[in-house]
């Protein structure tokens, strides 16, 4: 059993199919790239397998059970207790300061624990940075911070939509590094980008155009 | 750390960190706590305040003699003064009425006490000085003008006994005039002395002394600060326990008074509530406005697992702590704001409401929590994939 198969998904806007028949597993500890052009979907995938949204048809598997018919609060349980999300835009809260932002995630889940934030930041190199405001941040750092956010629960899967969209090609490589990192832990990794560096270091690489998937293949570099 | 510690963390981080759009909610709430509490201390002393300078206009209590043939006393006025408070007593003032001659001219004379009728009468206008040496008078302004008397003249007081039908003169004494009274009304008609001076004049004089009892009384004015239904109760105080005192309200004044008092403190309550109406209105877009600019966070919040009702108590437990620091910010302010406004229309201080401390406290946490909630219940609708999506 995969931990996440997704079966005739489509979701439709009105008469604009933004996903249309989609069906892929993803196994445990695998790491894959979903690109593709601008409006072809990714997205709206990632909102369906993140629980914050429902496709219109189909049907999604998370460790087996279905989510695509699970209520709202039911979908919010789920995010909080599987789910690490990493935005494109650094959504941090402002008036909190890096380690606290970290400790919103462990509020929402169990019981914040500062030590074990602190050392989350630790691990993305921002122990320094960890009682600065977001705005005394650069956007490298802030993404940092979301990403030791996303990781602070363990979840069982991390999703990522244009994590490295907004960094220069230094912070962007640090961010792999750290892809890098969680993947030979083991962890799942979903990450969108249109950008081929970062679908290049993926071990899978997913295309979608218009909605549909054109193109599923390992990636024959991934490792070397 | 534990999750409630989190919780005030969070908020306390909310308020300090973003003071700028707090400071905006914080002066609205302020506002509506200093006006509320400020006006309604205003609108609780109106009546002390106002029967205060309500009392510039005379007496508004006289004592005359309970049944015809008792006279009045000094002894029995004071003992009927001691059944009223004395903090709300401004001045008693006796009086006696006799006729004497001045320049062969038949004058009546009102016998007092000066200080008494300072206190009762602040309105006497008085050209010159007040009577203060023994065998000094103040005279009326018509029977000045009547009799050619002037400030500093001394002039022979003559009393004719009533009973005596031989109509010659008993005493003479010369009196120096300290003053004229000018008042407008009948006060004019009269010659004041101080009562020592009148028994001098009637050969009583000896008799009190012997027996210590002062002579007769006529009438005794008081100005007592109270509205009409403290003063009916001292009434009835005095006719069970002094019988030989009749006390009546002046009418004219304590009618007049109590409508003015209604009147006024009405127009203080409506405006009152209409301000109190027009802040609630201000903190509620206020709120509102501070709530919808945080829509992303709230979305953000539900993205990382935030539920309905964890999000709606964050923003209460905000929207309350402002309301608390509003409310006490408003309670000081409008102690401030009553007592300048107290010394600047009034002219006198004001006491504070205890009870008024905490129920501004509370009336600002219920409206700004009021005033919260329904923009926070709608905020929550926020869908948490419009986040991910960026704007
Ligand atoms: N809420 C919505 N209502 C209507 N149409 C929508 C909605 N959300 C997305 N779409 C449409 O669905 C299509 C896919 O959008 P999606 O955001 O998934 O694209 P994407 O692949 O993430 O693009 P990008 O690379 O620009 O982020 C687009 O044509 C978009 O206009
Ligand atoms: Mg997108």
């Amino acid at each position: 059993m995969s931990l996440l198969e997704l079966h005739g998904i489509s979701k439709i806007y009105g008469d604009l199919k933004a996903l249309d028949n989609i069906n892929f597993n993803i196994d445990n500890g695998e790491w894959v790239a979903i690109m593709g052009p601008s409006g072809s979907g990714k997205s709206t995938m990632m909102n369906i397998i993140g629980c914050m949204d429902k496709p219109t048809l189909g049907q999604v598997l998370l460790d087996g059970k279905d989510i695509s018919k699970l209520t709202k609060k039911e979908l919010t349980e789920i995010r909080r207790d599987k789910i690490g999300l990493i935005f494109q835009q650094f959504h941090l809260v402002n008036y909190l300061t890096a380690v606290e932002n970290v400790m919103v995630a462990q509020y929402y889940h169990s019981i914040p624990d500062e030590q074990e934030a602190l050392e989350a930041l630790e691990r993305v190199g921002l122990k320094e940075r960890a009682y600065h405001l977001p705005s005394q941040l650069s956007g490298g750092e802030q993404q940092r911070v979301c990403i030791a956010r996303a990781l602070i629960n363990h979840p069982e899967i991390v999703l990522a939509d244009e994590p490295t969209g907004n960094l220069d090609e230094a912070n962007e490589n640090i961010v792999l590094d750290i892809f890098q990192q969680l993947h030979k832990e083991g962890t799942t990794l979903i990450v969108v980008t249109h950008d081929p560096e970062v679908g290049d270091v993926a071990q899978r690489v997913i295309t979608l155009e218009h909605g549909k998937i054109t193109r599923d293949a390992l990636n024959e570099s991934f490792g070397k | 750390m534990s999750k409630r510690k989190m919780f005030f963390k969070m908020i306390t981080a909310s308020l300090m960190r973003r003071r700028s759009r707090m400071l905006v909610a914080l002066l609205a709430i302020a506002v509506g706590g200093t006006i509320l509490s400020g006006l309604i201390t205003i609108y609780r002393d109106v009546p002390r305040q106002m029967g205060a300078q309500m009392r510039n206009y005379g007496a508004n209590m006289i004592f005359v003699p309970g049944e015809a043939d008792t006279k009045l006393s000094l002894e029995l006025i004071d003992k009927a003064v001691s059944f009223i408070d004395p903090g709300n007593l401004i001045g008693v003032t006796p009086y006696r009425y006799e006729t004497v001659r001045i320049h062969e001219q038949p004058v009546m004379v009102a016998a007092t006490n000066f200080e008494g009728a300072r206190a009762t009468s602040p309105y006497w206008l008085i050209e010159g000085e007040w009577p203060s040496a023994k065998d000094e008078i103040l005279v009326g302004q018509n029977i000045a003008d009547t009799l050619g008397l002037k400030v500093g003249t001394t002039t022979a007081v003559v009393y004719t006994d009533a009973e005596d039908d031989s109509n010659t003169p008993n005493f003479g004494i010369d009196m120096k005039v300290s003053g004229i009274l000018e008042t407008g009304g009948s006060e004019e008609e009269y010659v004041y002395m101080s009562l020592e001076d009148m028994a001098d004049l009637t050969g009583e004089s000896a008799d009190i002394e012997r027996t210590g009892e002062s002579g007769r009384i006529d009438l005794a004015e008081l100005s007592i600060s109270a509205s009409g239904d403290v003063l009916s109760s001292y009434i009835e105080k005095i006719e069970t326990n002094v019988p030989e005192v009749s006390p009546r309200l002046v009418k004219r004044v304590t009618a007049s008074e109590t409508a003015v008092l209604t009147k006024l403190q009405s127009l203080v309550l409506l405006v009152t509530i209409v301000v109190l109406l027009l802040t609630m209105i201000c903190v509620a877009t206020t709120m509102n406005a501070v709530v919808t600019e945080r829509r992303k966070e709230i979305g953000l919040r539900k993205a990382l697992g935030a539920s309905d009702n964890s999000i709606v108590a964050e923003f209460m437990g905000e929207g309350l702590l402002l309301g608390l620091i509003g409310g006490i910010l408003g309670v000081i302010l409008g102690f401030a704001f009553a007592q300048y406004v107290s010394r600047e229309v009034f002219s006198s201080s004001i006491s504070f409401p205890a009870l008024l401390v905490p129920v501004t406290i509370i009336v600002s946490i219920l409206v700004t929590g009021l005033a919260c909630y329904f923009p926070v219940r709608s905020a929550t609708e926020v869908d948490p994939a419009l986040v991910l999506k960026g704007e």
